[in-house]
């Protein structure tokens, strides 16, 4: 599990790369919380493009972000997710607290 | 109903065997020609069950995870996944969506994504003694080039 972020505007990015399991969880976890304590973003958006593989143990870390951002008054999107977490999200239900967005095109 | 094919596996209830569980089953499967979203749907319902041996079975302690996959008449495949941990005492409550006796760091979805992700989810358990979850997934095969 790889995480990396980028913030402007008061929105931030967190991008996850690899696998998001119950072993991986606790970085994600804390890296996400990290980075919301850093800038204090109003809008997070976690990028999923690089994220290969997502069981229940991330819908967990979802929804704790979710909590962490909701409680500062802030608002969270899901971006870009692969066929196999998506199907884990749509099986949650979670789009119903969390907007879920392909990611748009750019044309040129 | 005939075994085309098999394997066992044992391993410690660490968490980095998780995805090692993962890769395996998919490694399996393989031979049943499956599409990379049947292979998702595989991993996937390994991921839960093995996970649910490490979180639950064996909260504070290490215990073995036995994992056996077995095609069954050349185009079903058989998951079966078993824990010597605590056991659960009422397992139709374990198995409703959101259920979860992990805190926050829990959804409470694994059963019902086995649950729909597979074509067929047992559980047996035996408070004290363990937990069975047996899975059951038909690849069809397809004709022609894909
Ligand atoms: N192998 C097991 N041994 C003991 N208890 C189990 C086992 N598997 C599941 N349980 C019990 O059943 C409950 C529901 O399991 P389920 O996988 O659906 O959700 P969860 O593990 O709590 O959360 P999630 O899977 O979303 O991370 C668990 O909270 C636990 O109490
Ligand atoms: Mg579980």
């Amino acid at each position: 599990m790889k995480i990396a972020s980028e913030y402007s505007d008061g929105r931030l990015t967190v991008f996850l790369a690899g696998e998001l399991d119950h072993h991986s969880a606790k970085t994600a976890v804390d890296g996400i919380a990290d980075s919301i304590d850093r800038y204090l973003p109003r809008d997070l958006v976690l990028d999923l493009t690089q994220l290969g593989f997502m069981d229940s143990s991330g819908i967990a870390v979802i929804v704790r972000s979710y909590k962490k951002m909701r409680s500062a008054g802030g608002r969270m999107y899901i971006e870009n997710p692969q066929t196999q977490p998506l199907k884990v999200l749509d099986a949650s239900g979670i789009d119903r607290m969390i907007p879920i967005a392909a990611k748009r095109e750019v044309t040129t | 109903m005939t075994v085309t094919n098999y394997i066992k596996l044992e391993f410690p209830s660490f968490s980095s065997n998780e995805s090692f569980a993962r890769a395996a089953a998919a490694g399996f499967a393989a031979q049943l020609d499956p599409t990379l979203d049947e292979l998702g749907d595989i991993k996937t319902s390994v991921s839960e069950a093995v996970t649910n041996c490490i979180v639950h079975a064996y909260p504070d302690s290490i215990g073995t995870i036995s994992m056996r996959l077995r095609i069954l008449d050349g185009e079903k495949l058989e998951i079966v996944i078993r824990d010597k941990g605590r056991g659960i005492a009422d397992l139709q409550q374990a198995m409703l969506p959101m259920y979860t006796t992990g805190g926050e760091e829990r959804s409470g979805m694994g059963f019902t994504i086995m649950e729909s992700f597979m074509d067929k989810l047992k559980v047996k358990s035996t408070p004290g003694k363990g937990t069975t979850v047996t899975m059951l997934r038909t690849i069809r095969q397809r004709r022609g080039f894909r």
